[in-house]
């Protein structure tokens, strides 16, 4: 039965709470074509009752906050990757509808490669490509899909098809290949364009719901702030410049020639894996700690200092140890552009449970190697957490009373051994005593791993133990 | 209390209407119009010229904002004010 009562449809929040600021209304300029789209999708999920398994993918652009309006599950995704994201999701969830929701800098430009082969792939997505031939968000730049003639920002003496060639028709490149099943295109522009909008969205979501493989509706619509007009001039504007490059319509429609079918979800145990990728592992060597002084369990652990000071390896001689003594381990780095002398961090997380997430925040151990390190980061140690710092080139000290502070003169200690070099694995040594989280041997025997040069193998050894002393002495 | 609809009738929400005008475009009786009052964003809003609406549903398709405008058609239970 008809509904009596047009109102906001169920497919977005009653309130949009993730939204800062006004909770009734979008962020879109007046007049903008997104949001007239946003009702016409949220309409139809309403209608189609799949709210409740329903992901959106938001794209880069100004409909980047597509998570703040659609009572559907959500997600966030980098420039031109909703594809890629897309193709994930439906994969891992079969059942799920996903709409990839993109605008013609992201699916075009940027994301070029990405839409061309999950079409390609025939993938179970749909996807809506919001062609306003213009880079909106960043004001008002060159897509792929401007105009000929048209001014943006630049292109100020208007689009140049001999310098910039003439403009992208995606539907019709896409329309070659064999994989998509449904490729329309349409304008938001009048009463009887918007009417078919609303339906081939409809045709695109059934085609999903059926089984029948990759659905694109590309949709012109009007960015009047990017294109300089008046709302009111926008829907003469569009006729008058963009119909004649784009035209409506069906460009490709094999629903009726394709079977559905449904992905069946694989999932393998780790035994499977292993078995697959033919990896036979051998039981770990556990050299049990006898240094137990601390109790630092699962910690999270920051280290910071110059690119050069080897922050890099002293973390990886962490981790490369605690793989072998079976725990849970994640490493990632994350430095300047410089070889020497810019900053150089690197999370490292060891734990007996799964890792959640590799960065770390607010770590339980902080390892700084210079002043900036130790005055940027002190305050973000947990508390009752654990700072160390290289107290031979730091030269002020920490103010905070709520955490552990351990003072190591690691770079004195390196250079009494004759190299400064190994002030890092002096920490290291310090750090594994005074926390008792695993035994010098541990790190001794995958320390060849973490180092670069293997001739310094044996005087790292030494730096490490000579860190495990200075502890141990204290 | 509510009362059946006899006649279609359309609403505008003015705090939700950022008065673009597009509704008053689409409208093929002409019988919305932008109020010469300004909302508390700034905006001129529509608003329903109290006669002729049929209840095409054309100016809600055709607004941006998700709860600017509501098209209440003939039968429609409508919330007195
Ligand atoms: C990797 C990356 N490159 C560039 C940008 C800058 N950027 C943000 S939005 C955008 C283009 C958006 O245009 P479009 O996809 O057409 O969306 P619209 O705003 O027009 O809806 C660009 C280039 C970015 N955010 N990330
Ligand atoms: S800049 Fe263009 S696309 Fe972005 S919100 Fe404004 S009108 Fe819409
Ligand atoms: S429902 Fe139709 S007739 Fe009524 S105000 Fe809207 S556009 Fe005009
Ligand atoms: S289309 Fe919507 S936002 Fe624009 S003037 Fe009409 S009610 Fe207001
Ligand atoms: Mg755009």
């Amino acid at each position: 039965m008809a509904k009596l009562i047009l109102q906001k449809p169920k497919g977005f929040y009653d309130s949009f709470y993730r939204k800062p600021g006004d909770k009734e209304n979008t962020h879109y300029c007046p007049g903008c074509g997104h949001g007239i789209i946003h009702k016409l999708i949220a309409e139809a999920i309403e209608d189609f009752g799949i709210g409740d398994r329903t992901i959106m993918v938001s794209p880069v652009g100004c409909s980047v906050f597509v998570y703040y309006y659609f009572n559907t599950g959500n997600i966030q995704v980098a420039h031109g990757r909703a594809p890629a994201v897309a193709t994930g999701i439906k994969r891992a969830n079969p059942n799920s509808i996903v709409i990839s929701y993109q605008g013609d800098g992201d699916l075009a430009a940027i994301g070029g490669n990405n839409i061309l082969q999950a079409a390609n792939r025939g993938e179970h997505i749909t996807v809506f490509f919001v062609n306003n031939a213009i880079y909106g968000m960043t004001g008002g730049q060159l897509a792929p899909t401007t105009l000929p003639g048209m001014k943006t920002s630049t292109t100020p003496y208007g689009r140049d098809i001999q310098n910039e060639g003439p403009p992208m028709k995606v539907v019709e490149l896409l329309s070659s290949l064999d994989g998509p099943t449904y490729l329309e295109r349409t304008a938001v522009m009048s009463n009887a364009s918007i009417a078919k909008t609303r339906k081939a969205i409809r045709k695109a979501l059934q085609c999903q719901i059926d089984g029948l493989g990759f659905s694109m509706v590309e949709m012109l619509s009007a960015c009047n702030s990017g294109w300089k007009v008046d709302p009111k001039e926008q829907y003469k504007w569009m006729e008058e410049m963009m119909l004649p490059t784009f035209p409506l319509g069906v460009v490709k429609d094999v629903r009726e020639e394709r079977e559905g079918w449904f992905r069946e979800t694989r999932t393998m145990t780790d035994e499977a894996i292993k078995q697959e990728l033919d990896l036979t592992m051998p039981e770990p060597t556990i050299f049990p700690s006898e240094l137990k002084k601390g109790s630092y369990h699962n910690p999270s652990i920051k280290l910071a200092g110059f690119g050069g000071q080897g922050i890099l390896s002293a973390g990886a001689m962490l981790a490369n140890a605690g793989m072998e003594q079976a725990l849970e381990t994640s490493w990632i780095p994350s430095y300047g552009p410089e070889m020497r002398g810019g900053t150089a961090y690197c999370f490292v997380n060891l734990s007996n449970k799964p890792i959640g997430s590799p960065t770390v925040t607010n770590p339980d151990v902080l390892m700084a190697f210079n002043r900036p390190s130790l005055e940027k980061f002190e305050a973000e140690v947990k508390p009752g957490g654990l700072l160390m710092y290289d107290s031979t080139i730091i030269d002020i000290e920490p103010t905070r009373k709520d955490i552990e502070v351990l003072p190591v003169p690691a770079t004195q200690i390196a250079e009494d051994l004759g190299n400064t070099r190994m002030a890092n694995t002096v920490m290291v040594g310090a750090y594994i005593a005074q926390t008792g989280i695993m035994a010098p041997a541990a790190i001794d025997q995958t320390l060849p791993l973490a180092l670069k040069r293997k001739t310094m193998v044996d005087a790292n050894k030494k730096a490490l133990a000579a860190g495990v002393d200075y502890v141990m002495s204290r | 209390m509510s009362r059946i609809l006899e006649k279609p009738r359309t609403v505008v929400s003015p705090e939700h209407c950022k008065g673009c005008g597009l509704c008053v475009m689409a409208c093929p009786k002409d019988c919305l119009m932008q109020l010469a009052t300004f909302n508390s964003k700034g905006y001129h809003p529509s608003s329903y010229k109290g006669e002729g609406c049929t209840g095409c549903g054309m100016c809600f398709y055709s607004c941006p904002e998700p709860a600017a405008i509501t098209v209440y058609k003939k039968g429609a239970e409508y919330p007195d004010d």
